[in-house]
């Protein structure tokens, strides 16, 4: 049982990771937040039509509440009352507190209780099977997301140009004429197709999570739109496969742990990434700040070479006076120096190198 | 329910100070356009209160605030670190703190539940929220924070409007901006953790939005914004709990926010000057206005340019520049005596109507307009 909740994870993370990068790069992370709680609206108000949880009309219901979102979002936007943070925060609490509100007023009506709609089930995803004339497929959310999926990596496919270009360049996809806006609501309709799908096994708040922290932590480690679309679909189907596999040891429930291994596996891109983790950054820095004064320590140097000050100017002792170096200070940039090939120490006299001079005159020059 | 009085008093008082705390710290989440963080840092908030019951083992109201406090708090002052030292951007790690210290959460909630003791009873309050279960000493825990927090905002309150407002201005005048924004957001810390018991770490980021966006519409000074968001705020959050408290299987959190949004909607559709209704008001009388304005000029200039004056202009004339009905402003211009009718539904100025032209013409002239 444990190997089909594993596969239904990484199949809801992968659906997940793909509008997540869209919406990382958008910077709409927290529609990611809005759209997966203002569906369970949509999901309740379509149960109450159809009865039935695998209708696909509890789709179409939850995709129409998620562009209703977006539109009720944008219709208080445009009163110019509310600024935009304040219109999305208005609109998903109520839509929400309506949905739970529904909920727990006609619980037996619905086999849904308000925790599972913040954790989901995925424990008991795998009873759910789809049967084909008495032949077991496999659980039914696996199908049912899988083809989320494919709907969302098709999608993906036909308007990669389309998304990538207005993505990074809205103002110039409009006057290509594309359509930026059908477009976004193109995307939101994924978004909310994905958290409906997902809502069972994950619940609405990890939606989230698998949504935007796999896409985060991509955006992290590359700079490519494909690279970070399929490194994103790696994060998260890894996150999620190792959160079940850890919930299972440890007793605990399956959704918040797959969060949490999300949460972790960013904070290692985020301290460790080679070219845009804080911690490659900080060394980058601290080179930075001795090659600097290195090169004001040359140009120093060359600046009074061949002069009759030059005897007092490259003593060593005179880079307390002159550039008002802490001796500590002055004693490292030195041994930098000399280490990197720039500088020669003689006695207390400092020198130029050949390889010195050539980088201070270039320097210069650049200027 | 041992005591109705008891719980009634109880769910109101608690009530009130979970609106007047999430009100009058709203306002500044609302100028502040840090709306959003409300719901980064109720559910950044849940570790805490499950890390601190995990330890103690017990109920202990403070020590849970106290512990909501701590974690909403780190998980805020993630944001701006993760901003400045890398290239994430604040709605991304708003996101992914949300989601994760949730997740966290959650997964503590499914520890303790396993856990022998039944005490954990009612620690999923902290999700929906749930008035009827409160104590008085929750109300007392609560009763202190609000207490700190309202003194703190009085203290500060013209530092905290400026650096709200204009924080370069604030800079120049010496004041120490980044230290405000840091107790300011610390006080939002606490006004959230104060209401997670009766609101619940869901919904609770409606309760910092909607006061304060529903006070904005009703006025344009800061001290009355606080004032009406903190009473919106103990309307909705008393009436909220009341009616979850009387209503079986009716959760406090949701029943709160959709009073509150309520009342959004009706101070966005009602709220003099602002107000969308006063706005369509003043839309159409200006409107009309312009157009009674605009025909003036019209007659005036077919008398300026038909000989002999002064005869009667066919109202069909008029229809073909003015696409709509104008029989309506027409009749204004007659009771005004600046315009008069002939029995064939023919219309010419008066002299009245003649002068009125003039005198708009010599003041346009005057403002160098024509």
């Amino acid at each position: 049982m444990i190997f089909d909740i594993i596969l239904i994870a990484c199949i809801v993370a992968a659906a997940c990771s793909m509008p997540g990068v869209f919406l990382v790069l958008r910077r709409l992370s927290l529609q990611s937040d809005a759209i997966s709680h203002s569906v369970l609206f949509g999901i309740v108000i379509s149960f109450f039509l159809v009865k039935n949880f695998h209708s696909p009309l509890l789709m179409i219901g939850a995709a129409a509440t998620g562009v209703l979102t977006v539109m009720l979002s944008e219709v208080l936007l445009k009163t110019k009352l509310v600024k935009e943070d304040a219109s999305i925060g208005l609109v998903f609490p109520a839509l929400f507190s309506i949905g739970v509100i529904l909920i727990s007023k006609y619980a037996g009506d619905i086999h849904l209780d308000t925790d599972a709609v913040l954790t989901g089930e995925i424990a008991l995803a795998p009873f759910d099977r789809f049967v084909v004339r008495g032949v077991d497929l496999g659980p039914r959310s696996a199908w049912s997301m899988g083809l989320i999926a494919g709907v969302n990596f098709l999608f993906l496919l036909g308007f990669f140009k389309e998304l990538k270009l207005s993505t990074f360049d809205a103002g110039l996809a409009a006057s290509l004429g594309f359509r930026p806006h059908l477009l976004h609501y193109g995307l939101m309709i994924m978004v909310s197709i994905t958290a409906v799908g997902a809502f069972d096994s994950v619940g609405s708040i990890l939606v989230v999570a698998l949504m935007i922290v796999p896409a985060a932590t991509a955006y992290l480690l590359t700079d490519s739109l494909a690279v970070m679309i399929a490194l994103s679909i790696g994060v998260g189907v890894v996150s999620a496969a190792t959160g079940v596999i850890v919930a299972f040891s440890l007793d605990t429930s399956i959704s918040g742990t797959m969060a949490v291994v999300c949460g972790l596996f960013f904070a290692v891109a985020l301290f460790f990434s080679p070219r845009y983790g804080m911690v490659s950054k900080m060394i980058v820095a601290r080179d930075r700040k001795w090659v600097f004064a290195c090169y004001t320590l040359g140009v120093h140097l060359l600046h009074h070479e061949g002069t009759p000050e030059e005897e007092q100017e490259s003593h060593v002792r005179h880079l307390q006076d002159d550039l008002k170096w802490a001796p500590k200070y002055a004693k490292k940039v030195v041994a930098s120096g000399i280490r990197n090939g720039l500088l020669l120490k003689t006695g207390n006299h400092l020198r130029l190198t050949p390889l010195g001079k050539e980088t201070v005159r270039s320097l210069m020059n650049r200027g | 329910m041992i005591d109705f009085d008891y719980t009634l008093t109880t769910v109101v008082l608690g009530g009130a100070l979970v609106g007047l705390l999430s009100g009058v710290f709203g306002v500044y989440a609302l100028l502040r356009k840090q709306s959003l963080l409300g719901d980064t840092i109720a559910h950044a908030a849940l570790p805490g209160i499950a890390l601190v019951f995990l330890i103690l083992r017990v109920k202990h109201p403070l020590a849970l605030t106290l512990g909501a406090m701590v974690a909403g708090w780190l998980g805020t002052m993630t944001i701006p670190a993760v901003v400045n030292r890398s290239r994430i951007k604040p709605d991304t790690i708003m996101a992914v703190v949300l989601a994760v210290f949730f997740g966290l959460g959650l997964t503590l909630l499914s520890v303790i539940q396993k856990l022998p003791t039944a005490n954990q009873a009612g620690l999923t309050k902290f999700l929906y929220g749930n008035a009827s279960t409160m104590l008085r000493q929750d109300v007392h825990v609560m009763a202190a924070f609000t207490i700190i927090s309202v003194c703190a905002v009085l203290l500060f309150w013209k530092e905290f409007k400026i650096a709200t407002f204009d924080a370069d201005y604030a800079r120049s005048l010496g004041l120490p901006v980044r230290w405000l924004d840091m107790v300011l957001l610390s006080l939002i810390v606490v006004a959230i953790t104060v209401g997670l018991q009766t609101v619940g770490v869901v919904l609770m980021s409606a309760m910092l939005v909607a006061p304060a966006a529903a006070a904005r519409q009703w006025t344009n000074r800061m001290e009355i914004m606080a004032l009406l968001s903190a009473l919106f705020g103990m309307g909705a959050s008393i009436s909220g709990a009341l009616l979850s408290s009387s209503i079986t299987n009716l959760p406090t959190g949701p029943s709160t926010v959709c009073i509150i949004t309520l009342f959004f909607l009706i101070s966005i559709l009602f709220a003099p000057n602002r107000g969308l209704l006063w706005q369509w008001i003043r839309r159409r009388s200006r409107h009309g206005e312009i157009t009674q304005a605009r025909l003036l000029e019209e007659l005036y200039w077919l008398e300026q340019n038909h000989e002999p004056r002064s005869h009667y202009h066919e109202v069909r004339s008029l229809q073909a520049v003015n696409h709509e009905r104008i029989d309506r402003y027409l009749d204004t211009l007659v009771r005004q005596g600046w315009i008069e009718r002939s029995g064939a539904g023919g219309i010419r100025l008066t002299s009245v109507g003649l002068r009125q032209v003039e005198t708009t013409h010599a003041e346009m002239e005057g403002k160098e307009l024509l």
